[in-house]
């Protein structure tokens, strides 16, 4: 049994997706092969090589597969599945992008966004907004995979010496062009890989509130992240935005402030480890999944929560 | 140009749903159902199109049991002008509704193909992707704008760091984020009028496809419930927990 797994990567640099993608491999057990396809990737492929458990990296590297267009990449993928029996990558946009596009090239069906694996061809993921979880189980001849990032711990960036194999194979279907991106710049650590993470709700105001969230973040070394309310008011941009249909999150910390608690946000946090809670209404739904709940104003408690920390 | 849109009939967003006690699946009987979230925003989106002269035609398509024909009729009353129902029984995995779709576009041809990013009861983010490969057209996922410009569509896209824009040949796939608009209500005189609009039932053999899947759901469990917390009086014995307690900062 040997494993693929499509590193994520970004600004010349594995991103921590791929560690918690790949202890998910090592918990599906046998030899794991990471792919880093992009344009100028050697130095990817480089500390892909280092990261513990990591048998063999695969390196695509063609102007072709810069920006991971689906269109160039599953074909890439599909090639290479063949020698497989199962392939995984990180459910992040690329992921989730890519890996449907390479299953049904397969004609297999892909489990979305695994939590936990069960043995080699069974896992569990959250379904209906985080409120079951399914068992399923795949007869597939390659198992394609999408994992929840914060379903899995991540191992170790250094500590491994895999081979580096460079990939011939060329793609360009030419049916798809970059134009463009505009990147939101944060010096905050990244939401998703963040230990603690401090959220505000349409309780908020408006967007210049957000600086005592801020304010409270940096003292805390915390991402800030926002619930979609916060978001579609125009407070802050959407990249920000935890729930079903953002970012699924699982600090340490999860504090959420002036934020109710509908199901779609609480899709996004509530495997967090301790949840707290800052809202005026002490019915809001948030109550019931937080450790500790404090019935405030936000604007007296965050800046009171800012000294104290 | 013609656009052929994609809807699933789903439990309402807004329902709590339970996990049936002898784990076979999530209780939908007597639940509310509804047009998928995403699925609207696709069908906004279609309108819009026409409303501008890019679209001249809106077909709307659900593969699913009978009852979904009343969110095709609902996509009706907003805009759309027929409606096709892929006939299917079963709790259908997104590849076989890829196929089912896949059949659909070879005999409409449509020029562009909308699609909610994922739908919220599965959660799988799976088929526009696989209808995508099936076809060999372009995908423009998690869309927050869709500009048609001759025979390229630029989509952007919601990606994990901010925005990215990709440009398209046509025929081409889109699959709708949140943010692309905000759908609009069925007036009364639309919903009647929809009854009018023509609706087409098809079986999945008379599209000669298979609906068989390489993946079974073995049970459906609820998830741990959280131990209930506490409320404290005051910031300071807030601080004094998440130090002391619960180790956290």
């Amino acid at each position: 049994m040997t494993i693929l797994v499509v590193a994520e990567h970004e600004n010349g640099a594995v991103a921590p997706a791929t560690l918690n993608t790949v202890a998910a491999a090592a918990k599906i057990g046998g030899d794991i092969h990471v792919l880093v396809a992009g344009a100028n990737v050697g130095g990817v492929a480089e500390s892909a090589a280092k990261i513990a458990g990591v048998a063999k990296v695969l390196v695509a590297d063609n102007a072709a597969y810069a920006h991971a267009l689906p269109e160039n990449v599953a074909p890439l993928l599909v090639e290479l599945a063949k020698g497989y029996s199962h392939v995984l990558a990180p459910a992040t946009t690329n992921g989730k992008n890519i890996l449907p596009r390479v299953a049904a090239l397969l004609d297999v069906d892909q489990i979305s966004e695994i939590i936990a694996v069960e043995s080699a061809d069974t896992f569990k993921r959250p379904i209906y907004a985080g409120n079951a979880i399914a068992t399923v189980q795949s007869n597939a001849a390659i198992k394609v995979i999408t994992v929840r990032t914060t379903g899995f711990d991540a191992v170790a960036a250094e500590g491994g010496s895999a081979a580096v194999e460079a990939v011939a194979a060329a793609h360009d279907a030419g049916k798809s062009a970059f134009v463009g991106e505009e990147l939101a710049k944060s010096d905050r650590p990244e939401l998703t890989a963040a230990k603690i993470v401090v959220s505000g709700g349409r309780g908020m105001g408006n967007g210049d509130n957000f600086k005592h969230l801020y304010a409270l973040a940096d003292k805390l070394g915390a991402a800030v992240g926002a619930s979609r309310a916060a978001v579609d008011a125009g407070f802050v941009p959407n990249d920000m935005q935890v729930g079903q249909t953002g970012k699924i999150v699982a600090p340490q910390l999860y504090i959420a402030v002036g934020i109710s608690g509908a199901i779609q946000h609480l899709a996004g946090m509530k495997d967090s480890k301790v949840i707290v809670a800052i809202n005026k209404d002490e019915e809001a739904p948030i109550f019931q999944v937080a450790d500790y709940g404090l019935v405030a104003d936000l604007f007296e408690a965050v800046p009171e929560l800012e000294k104290l920390v | 140009m013609k656009v052929l849109v994609a809807v699933k009939r789903v439990v309402d967003y807004n329902v709590k749903v339970r996990v049936k006690a002898d784990n076979s699946g999530v209780d939908l009987a007597n639940v509310k159902m509804s047009m998928n979230p995403f699925c609207e925003i696709a069908v906004e989106e279609a309108v819009r199109l026409k409303e501008k002269g890019v679209a001249s035609e809106i077909v709307v398509v659900s593969v699913g049991p009978t009852a979904a024909q009343e969110q095709l009729r609902t996509a009706l009353a907003l805009g759309a002008d027929r409606a096709i129902l892929v006939e299917a029984a079963d709790e259908l995995n997104s590849l076989a509704v890829a196929k089912a779709l896949k059949a659909v576009v070879d005999k409409e041809q449509p020029q562009l193909v909308i699609l909610g990013k994922q739908a919220i009861d599965s959660d799988n983010n799976q088929t526009g992707q696989m209808l995508a490969a099936l076809t060999g057209f372009a995908q423009g996922t998690f869309a927050s704008k869709v500009e048609v410009a001759g025979d390229k569509v630029n989509v952007t896209r919601e990606i994990d760091g901010g925005l990215q824009t990709v440009a398209l040949n046509l025929p081409a796939i889109v699959t709708t984020d949140l943010r692309l608009n905000e759908p609009r209500y069925a007036s009364l005189p639309n919903i009647m009028k929809a009854k009018k609009k023509p609706l087409e039932t098809v079986t999945p053999d008379a599209l000669g496809v298979s609906l068989a899947s390489t993946n079974k759901t073995l049970k459906v469990e609820a998830p741990a419930a959280r131990s209930a917390g506490i409320k404290v009086k005051s910031v300071a014995e807030l601080v004094e927990k998440l130090k002391n307690e619960a180790k956290v900062i």
